[in-house]
Parts: structure tokens; C-alpha cells; sequence
């Protein structure tokens, strides 16, 4: 059936060749590496879904390959190496702890191309690329203090870096923009994904009082665990609505498709070039799924925002915004820079949780 | 009260996974055989479990199959190390080693699949007692299982005629064999439990504590069974101590975590750890009685020859 | 019919040889079958397993790297093993002992003279022994075992390292990401070659063989070998058990914290959240498949960093999920460890009716 189907792709993609697209590259190889294993259902695996959107968009114009499980210390400049040795004409190394491995290969092959994700390190033959996913937090903020009668939502964190502040200020912002008293309980698992801890999580939180959850973590434990105990959740890094029918309101979804195509694109054309790219909404990098469980009313607003985000009409981070300790980050009508989202480290006011010095 | 009772429940569910593994693993041990390969059964119980409920949508028979998967995976262990004499330490890392892998495999076409979840098993009139009834008769299966295994491997071992020979192979399989036992006999039937139990554990994790099966779910809690055993200084009812203190504390971090102490999480994360050292420490104080309980023959191989 | 083993008179110098070839054979022909049924050419996921890894310059050296780690923390738990001692936390002390290293390049990146780079090394061996030191006090002073404080010190070692790394010790031109600063050259091991073989590895031999001298050559050895197998005549010999917990905790905590400094400024050159793939536990894999000889343990080493390079060689070319990987290293430590029993046992098929007779 797959072969069936990629014959398929293969026949119309050279029907397309023929049809007159000029190619400056006839074939290209292009490897992945993962930080766990494809089978997670949450980080890696949606980057693999970008890797077989570009098997079926590209058909016999592409090889593609992965590592999966490769651990951040020592072994991942050997996993990117070895792509680099093996013929690869493009790399994707998908973790942020692979940022400093990529580099010194890139260094050693400075005619292969790297893509690195979440990172900020870049050279001639380096892009770097993220997703803007506290866009989409903020819609769960708005929703979050739209549903819950307490006012109070329960976040499970994994680590506290700038990926994971930078998601909850913007589910506060949004939250909020609703209900200016909302509050969030916190509580960190140190780990992208332990269901257990997660579950473990989740109870403690909804025993203490919340009647919303929001996971920062990859796995659909404390969904389960908010639709067991009746009360609404959202879904991380995939659409989670299989584990949590009547629980889950929407999900945030990483969306590599559209970015892996185009740059395999750009390398068949000739045309890539050592870019920073940090897309949201607009470019299709994040996903909401479908509004669930939630009021026609809800859900209307909710897309509303998620448009107005979509068209730069509403800034997520915009002033006047207070920081934690009461010192202004943004003034009346300032929008943040990138580089002030990028290592953002304080909480906003409202978040009472503290950070590590 | 109130507010208690959930927080209780939260401990049970993390505490029985641990329970059920530690006490497979400590009638192992009491028979002389260390296993090291804990973590690898129990994932294959998790997986085995999942895909057999899933499959046919039947719990009981999941609950069977992750025990008789798991017990395939011991049968492996014991061959090598029982029959074969191979390092026990060694071949239990290497089971450990290929349970993650093979568990990987089976488990690939459930991924993403979500799973029901084991029913709770209410007991009338009890379980709607004031205060304790929910806790004490509205669990499911697995959780009575842990307690009155605990209860029926304590009284086994210590009571009756068979947890002496356990006991008496593991401390001297010499004098075992000369009594006219078969001490491999007694410890292929010791490893089995270990898989059994490991089994059980798996089946816990994959059908009610997260009714998912992921890859590496089990997280590091066969590790952790077996430190159990060695902190229970291979008592039965020490280890539900051992084992409930260990869930607890982990349990009771979040909510400090949820309440608003500010510490850094990590410290937090790392309290359980910590506890179990502090506690083991003040309990071994009698070193007579550690001395005692430790099987003499742990880990040493024996062939029956002259 | 029943399957006995009768021990040999003395171990077979034929069987040393042939036991791993046969092991390698069985691990084949099964791993061939595996392959086959996963619709993988036999021949193809065999030569990527085993032979692509050993056919270029830079796939050995990247060999060495791998097994450095392995063979210079199975060589100190070798020692701890043999007398009896229980270290199962040597991940823990690789971590403290990363971290101990990491002290001079993160605070004083400005001290680059010659010296710092030794001093580095050294720090990394005492983060080793302290966190070693741990257990082993628990032990001599309180009779606390040390498999369970070992193991759980290992998960408060990681956390203590991720706590560094996130706070304290983030890299202040790093937009608070979790990583260090980049260790200044000073900082590096010296490497040979343009590739990532460091000078870490050779000490990992050179100790090593140190240490089977010790064993088979010195009163030490004996010591230890003597406490090891019988503790109560180590006693009659004059031997403290106590002080031989000492020191096995400190030797195989120094290594292990020497493997540590070793990884973060010889591979990794900074320090992150996550500094070793589980070298600590593999190690002990390590040990015990060198039956506690350190000249042994160098090949059991380079055998067991052969599996995980194989696999991941064979992901790249044949698209083998690493799961297959696993599966194939458990199997193949399997065979190893089943066949190495050959070297000191006949297998012999027992008749169950003879069998009395022969027990007689």
C-alpha cells in the first residue's frame, strides 16, 4: 500500500518535472535526528509526521533518513556526524541540546546544509527554526478563564526555560484579557514525559482546587486524569482528543510539515540559504485542534483570537505588561522583540510561582 | 478530612507499581537469585497487558497476559543464570537491555491508542463507609492484590514449611541441596513469581495508573522496586512501608509544589530519593537484624554437584 | 534427557577463543533470522551492525570515544565488585564528577594556564570519591547497604546537575537556554587526530592495565580478592573489611568522576542537562561481561560500544528502528554470557535414568 502510494507521488511529481520545473538537484538525501523515540506521540513524532509529509510531497526526489533516541551529551555529535558522512545533503538535528553538536559539524561539512530547531546558534550553512507556540497559549488562556469557575487553572511545567516561561506569561496574558484576577497553580516534573509523574501532577493540582489543566509536557496522562475527574484540559505537542473525549477543549499542535517541505524545496531549487525562522500562526508552524467540549460562544471568541493573532492584528506580547517583581517590561502600546522573547526568564505579574536565579 | 482522602488515592496509585514489582523481587532474592532485569518484565507486562486489553477488550485477559509475558521474560532470565550459571548481575542488565527493545516493537501499532481503564472493585456497604471507605473498598484489582500479596508472601515465608525452603536456599543452597531440595527447582519457581509480580506491575502502569502504552513508560520504576527490596531488608511488610513512604513523598512534593513553596524543583523532584536514604539509614541502625534477613547465597550461582 | 554442566579440572584455553566466536556465530545466525522476518537482508543489517563500524578511520575512533567511558568506570567497579562492595551509582559519581570538573572552566574561565587543565582532571576524581564517600560511609558507619544508596544517590546527582545547569551555572550570553558556557581550549582534553578521539580514552587503558597489575601482581589484589570471597578469612589475615569498602568506593568513585570530567571536556566541551547516555549503568554491563578482569574488560568495552554504534549505523543505512537495536544487543550479551560459561564447563546431555547413577 505505502510503495502503492508512493509510486503514486513519484509518478505525479515527475509528471510535474517534466511538465517543465527546472531542477537544480535531481535527488536529495535529507536526515533527521530525534531526541526520543518516534513513537512518543508528542515532539519527535510530529517532526517524523514533517518527515513522511516530505517523502509523499517529494516521492523519488527525496531519501530521507532518521536517528531516533539520540541522547544530548555525548553521542550527538557522532548521530549528526554520521548523517553528515552518509551521503546527506540536508540535516535536521530537532532538539535544542543539539545545538552546539550541529555547529561543529556544520563547521567540519561546511557543504551540507543543518537545520536546527529551537536553537539560536546559526552559521553560513546553519538555519535555525521554532515555532511560536505561546501564540497559541494565549487562546488557551482566554479559554481557560472563560470555563473555569474557579478562576484558578493547574499548569504542569517541564523545565523552567525560556520555551516553557515565555508559553505560561502568554496563557496569563490571554487568561487575563478574560479574568484580570485568574491564577495558576504550578508544579514542575522535571521531565518532557513520565506519565506517571505527569498523572501524579495533575492529581495533586485538581486535588488543591483547579478546574483547568494545562501541560507543558508531552504526554496524555493528565488529560486523562482531568477527564477521570471531570474537569476540562488541552492537549500538547499532538491532538490528544482519543485519550480525553469529553476533556479536552483544543490542542496546541506542532506543525512541521509546511517548514520541512520548503526547505527541502529550497535545496532541490538551489535556493537555500542560512535562515532564522520563527513561525506561529502565520506560518502554519502551530495548529490549534478543533474546539471541544467548550460553548458555541467559547469557541467562536477563541478562533477570533487565534485569526487576529494570525494576521498581527493582536501582539501576544504587548504593553503595558509587569513583570513579576513590579518593574515594567513593556510600556503602553511597546511590542517585545524576538531577542527579548527568545531568553524571556521572569514571570509576569498574576504568576506567583518563582524561577531559579 | 475531606481533602485528604484524594490525596491518599493519588499515593495508592503511585505506590503500587512499586509494591507489586519489589515483591516478586524480594521472594527472588530470598531464594538466592538477584534479578536485575525488573524494569525490562515489567515493561513487557505494560505492553503485553495494553496490547491484549486492547486487543480483544477484555481486562482480565490483559491483566493474564502481561503476567504470562512477563513470566516468558524470567523463564529467559532463569535459563540463563539457573541452568546456564551466566552472572546474574549481567544477564539481568541484558534483560532489562532487550525487554525495552522488544516492548518497543510489540507496543509500535498501540501507540497513540487510548486504553480503558482496570474498573474499581466497590465493595458493598464497606466501601461507603465514612471517611476510609473509598479508600479500603473502592480500588481496583491489582491495588488488593498488592496489599494481600503482601500479607500472603509474609505469611509464606515466615509460617509455612515452603517459605523455609525459600529462605533456606537462599541462605545456604548447599545445606539446601544436601536436605534433599532442589534448589533449582525452588529457584526457577522464585524467578517466576519475580516475572509474575513484574507482570502484575506492568499491567498496573499500562491499565491504571496511565491507561496508555508508551514507550519507556515504566520510567525507571524497576529500578527503584528493587532498591525496595534491599531498604525492606527483604521484609514483606517492610516493604509496604517502604514502598508507600517512596509514592508519598513523591506525591506530596507536588502538592508542596502546587501550594507555592518556593524551593527549586529539582530539590523537590529529588526529595524521594533523599527520604528513602534518611529513613534506611536510621532503620539500619540494628545491624543484627539487616544481618539476618540479608540471603547469604544472594547472587551465587549453584550447581548441583558433589 | 536434561542439559548438566560439569565443571572443568582447570579453564579452557581453547574455549577463551572459541567462546566469543561462537557467541558472535549464534548472535548472527539468530540476528540473520530476526533481520529476515523484519524484512531486512540478513546480510546487510549483519555488515552494518558489525563490520561498517569498524571499516573507516573515523567510525573506530568514534569506537574508542564510545568504549572510553565504559572501560575506565568497569575497571574501578571491577575492583569494587571483586571485594564484595556494591557500587550500583557510578552514574552518579560520573555526574558529581563532571560537575567537579566543570567548576574551573564555568567560575574561572579566565585561569587558561597549563595547569588548569590538570587540576580539572584531579577535581573531577575527588567529585567522584566524595560522592562515593557517601555510601560507603552509610555502610562502614551505620551498616546501611549501599546498593540502595548508591542507586538513589544517582537520581540526586542528575538533579543536582540539572539544577546547575538551569540556574547558577546557565551560560550568561546563552538567552537563559540550559547549557553552560563553551569550555574555553584550555579547558579541552588534547585531542588526536581532527577527530573526537581525546586523551581521555588512552588513560581509560593505561589505568586499565594499571589495575591488573594490582590484582594479579600485588598483596593489595590479594587483599581484595581474599575479602572479596570470604570475608572471614580476610579477617585472619589481618584485613579490615571496612577499610576495603573504603577503597573500593574511592577508586571506582575516582574513575567514574575521571570518566565524567573525561566526557563533559573531552566530547561534550560544556556542560548539559544530560552528560552521559547511561555510561554508569552500562559499565556495569561492562564489568561483569569482562568477568571482572580489566584486560578482559577492555574488550568487553569496546564490544558493548560496537553494539550501540552498530545500531545506530544501522538506522542510518537500513532505516533498523532502534528498538531492533536493543533487541539485537540484548541478544547478543545473551550469547556472550551464555557461551562464556563453555571456558569453565563441559555441557554435557544427562538421561534423567542415568542421572541417578551419576550422582551416586
Amino acid at each position: 500500500m505505502r510503495t502503492l502510494l508512493k509510486l503514486a507521488t513519484a509518478a505525479a511529481i515527475s509528471l510535474g518535472v517534466s511538465a517543465g520545473m527546472a531542477l537544480a538537484k535531481d535527488k536529495v538525501k535529507v536526515g533527521f535526528i530525534y531526541v526520543g523515540p518516534v513513537s512518543d506521540h508528542g515532539w519527535s513524532y510530529q517532526h517524523d509526521q514533517g518527515r513522511k509529509a516530505i517523502e509523499e510531497h517529494f516521492g523519488d526526489l527525496v531519501e530521507t533518513t532518521y536517528i531516533e533516541s539520540v541522547s544530548e551529551g555525548p553521542d550527538a555529535e557522532r548521530a549528526i556526524e554520521r548523517l553528515a558522512r552518509s551521503g546527506h545533503d540536508l540535516i535536521f538535528t530537532t532538539s535544542f541540546g543539539f545545538m552546539n553538536p550541529t555547529i561543529k559539524v556544520a563547521k567540519k561539512y561546511p557543504k551540507i546544509k543543518f537545520e536546527h530547531a529551537t536553537g539560536y546558534k546559526r552559521a553560513k550553512n546553519v538555519s535555525t527554526y521554532g515555532s511560536r507556540f505561546y501564540e497559541g497559549r494565549y487562546v488557551l488562556g482566554q479559554m481557560a478563564a472563560q470555563i473555569s469557575k474557579s478562576g484558578t487553572a493547574g499548569y504542569i511545567g517541564s523545565f523552567a526555560i525560556p520555551e516553557v516561561v515565555r508559553g505560561m506569561n502568554a496563557f496569563m496574558l490571554g487568561a487575563q484579557s478574560v479574568n484580570p484576577e485568574f491564577k495558576i497553580k504550578t508544579v514542575w516534573v522535571n521531565s518532557w514525559y513520565d506519565p506517571g509523574r505527569e498523572a501524579d501532577a495533575a492529581k495533586a493540582l485538581i486535588d488543591q482546587g483547579v478546574d483547568i489543566m494545562v501541560q507543558h509536557t508531552d504526554s496524555p496522562a493528565p488529560l486523562q486524569v482531568a477527564q477521570e475527574r471531570g474537569i476540562k484540559g488541552f492537549g500538547q505537542a499532538s491532538d490528544m482528543i482519543k485519550f480525553a473525549r469529553e476533556a479536552q477543549t483544543t490542542a496546541i499542535v506542532d506543525y512541521w510539515d509546511a517548514y520541512y517541505i520548503a526547505r527541502v524545496r529550497a535545496v532541490l531549487d538551489d535556493t537555500w540559504s542560512s535562515t532564522d525562522t520563527w513561525g506561529g500562526f502565520d506560518k502554519e508552524m502551530v495548529h490549534l485542534a478543533p474546539f471541544t467540549n467548550v460553548s458555541q460562544e467559547v469557541a467562536v471568541k477563541s478562533s477570533q483570537t487565534r485569526d487576529a493573532i494570525q494576521s498581527g492584528q493582536l501582539q501576544v506580547f504587548q504593553g503595558p505588561i509587569i513583570k513579576q517583581d513590579g518593574t515594567v517590561f513593556l510600556k503602553e502600546g511597546e511590542i517585545a522583540s524576538d531577542k527579548q522573547l527568545l531568553g524571556m526568564n521572569f514571570f509576569i505579574k498574576g504568576i506567583d510561582d518563582k524561577l531559579p536565579e | 478530612m475531606t481533602w485528604l482522602e484524594p490525596i491518599l488515592l493519588t499515593i495508592v496509585t503511585a505506590s503500587t507499581p512499586l509494591l507489586l514489582a519489589a515483591l516478586g523481587e524480594l521472594i527472588c532474592e530470598r531464594a538466592g537469585v538477584l534479578n536485575l532485569g525488573v524494569e525490562g518484565m515489567m515493561i513487557i507486562g505494560a505492553v503485553c497487558g495494553f496490547a491484549v486489553a486492547h486487543t480483544t477488550g477484555s481486562m482480565s485477559l490483559g491483566v493474564i497476559a502481561a503476567v504470562v509475558c512477563s513470566m516468558i521474560m524470567s523463564l529467559l532470565f532463569g535459563f540463563l543464570t539457573l541452568h546456564l550459571l551466566c552472572n546474574q548481575v549481567a544477564t539481568g542488565l541484558a534483560l532489562t537491555i532487550l525487554g525495552l527493545g522488544l516492548s518497543g516493537l510489540i507496543g509500535e501499532s498501540f501507540i497513540g491508542e487510548p486504553g480503558h481503564k482496570l474498573p474499581q472493585l466497590e465493595l458493598p456497604f464497606l466501601s461507603e463507609l465514612p471517611y476510609v471507605g473509598r479508600l479500603l473498598f473502592a480500588q481496583d484489582a491489582l491495588v488488593y492484590i498488592s496489599i494481600l500479596g503482601v500479607i500472603l508472601v509474609s505469611f509464606v515465608l515466615f509460617r509455612t514449611r515452603l517459605g523455609l525452603i525459600i529462605r533456606a536456599t537462599g541462605d545456604n543452597h548447599r545445606s539446601a541441596h544436601a536436605l534433599g531440595y532442589s534448589v533449582r527447582k525452588v529457584r526457577y519457581g522464585a524467578v517466576l513469581f519475580g516475572g509474575a509480580c513484574s507482570g502484575l506491575a506492568g499491567a498496573y502502569l499500562s491499565l491504571a495508573y496511565t491507561p496508555q502504552w508508551t514507550e519507556g513508560m515504566t520510567a525507571g520504576r524497576g529500578w527503584i522496586a528493587l532498591a525496595l527490596v534491599v531498604f525492606a531488608s527483604w521484609r514483606p511488610l517492610r516493604l509496604l512501608l517502604g514502598a508507600y513512604l517512596f509514592g508519598a513523598v513523591s506525591v506530596l512534593q507536588f502538592h508542596a509544589q502546587a501550594y507555592g513553596i518556593a524551593l527549586p524543583s529539582q530539590l523537590m523532584s529529588s526529595l524521594p530519593y533523599i527520604v528513602t536514604i534518611f529513613v534506611l539509614v536510621i532503620i539500619s541502625g540494628n545491624k543484627q537484624l539487616t544481618k539476618i534477613n540479608t540471603p547469604a547465597c544472594l547472587g551465587k550461582p549453584f550447581r548441583p554437584d558433589r | 534427557m536434561r542439559l548438566e554442566l560439569v565443571k572443568r579440572q582447570e579453564h579452557s584455553r581453547l574455549m577463551v577463543v572459541v567462546s566469543p566466536i561462537l557467541a558472535i556465530t549464534l548472535t548472527v545466525i539468530l540476528g540473520g533470522g530476526i533481520f529476515a522476518l523484519y524484512g531486512v537482508s540478513p546480510l546487510e543489517g549483519l555488515y552494518a551492525f558489525f563490520i561498517e563500524p569498524l571499516n573507516s578511520y573515523w567510525s573506530l575512533e568514534e569506537l574508542l570515544v564510545k568504549a572510553g567511558p565504559l572501560i575506565l568506570i568497569a575497571v574501578g567497579l571491577c575492583v569494587c565488585f571483586l571485594s564484595n562492595t556494591w557500587n550500583i551509582g557510578a552514574e552518579g559519581q560520573f555526574t558529581i564528577g563532571a560537575i567537579f570538573g566543570s567548576i574551573i572552566p564555568i567560575l574561572y574561565p579566565e585561569w587558561t594556564s597549563g595547569f588548569a587543565l590538570p587540576a580539572m582532571i584531579l577535581m573531577g576524581a575527588i567529585g567522584g570519591m566524595l560522592w562515593a564517600s557517601i555510601p560507603a560511609l552509610l555502610k562502614t558507619r551505620f551498616g546501611t547497604n549501599e546498593i540502595l544508596s548508591s542507586l538513589m544517590l544517582v537520581y540526586v546527582a542528575q538533579y543536582l546537575l540539572d539544577y546547575l545547569v538551569r540556574g547558577p551555572w546557565r551560560d550568561p550570553d546563552g538567552f537563559n537556554f540550559p547549557e553552560s558556557r563553551i569550555f574555553d581550549s584550555a579547558h579541552v582534553l588534547p585531542k588526536f587526530g581532527d577527530g573526537r578521539l581525546h586523551l581521555g580514552v588512552l588513560i581509560a587503558i593505561v589505568v586499565a592495565i594499571l589495575i591488573w597489575f594490582l590484582l594479579s601482581k600485588t598483596l593489595k589484589g590479594f587483599e581484595i580478592k581474599v575479602l572479596g570471597q570470604s570475608p572471614r578469612a580476610g579477617r585472619f589475615a589481618g584485613f579490615s573489611s571496612n577499610r576495603m569498602v573504603w577503597f573500593g568506593f574511592l577508586l571506582s568513585g575516582a574513575f567514574a568522576g575521571l570518566a565524567g570530567v573525561f566526557e563533559v571536556s573531552g566530547s561534550i566541551e560544556q556542560l548539559t542537562p544530560v552528560i552521559s547516555p547511561g555510561y554508569g549503568f552500562t559499565a556495569i554491563i561492562v564489568a561483569f561481561l569482562g568477568r571482572l578482569n580489566p584486560i578482559a574488560i577492555i574488550f568487553a568495552g569496546l564490544l558493548l560500544g560496537l553494539s550501540y554504534i552498530g545500531g545506530e549505523a544501522a538506522q542510518v543505512s537500513l532505516g533498523i528502528s532502534n528498538k531492533m537495536t536493543n533487541v539485537f544487543q540484548g541478544m547478543l550479551l545473551f550469547f556472550v554470557l551464555a557461551c562464556d560459561i563453555l571456558i569453565h564447563y563441559r555441557v554435557r546431555l544427562v538421561n534423567p535414568r542415568e542421572a541417578g547413577n551419576d550422582v551416586a
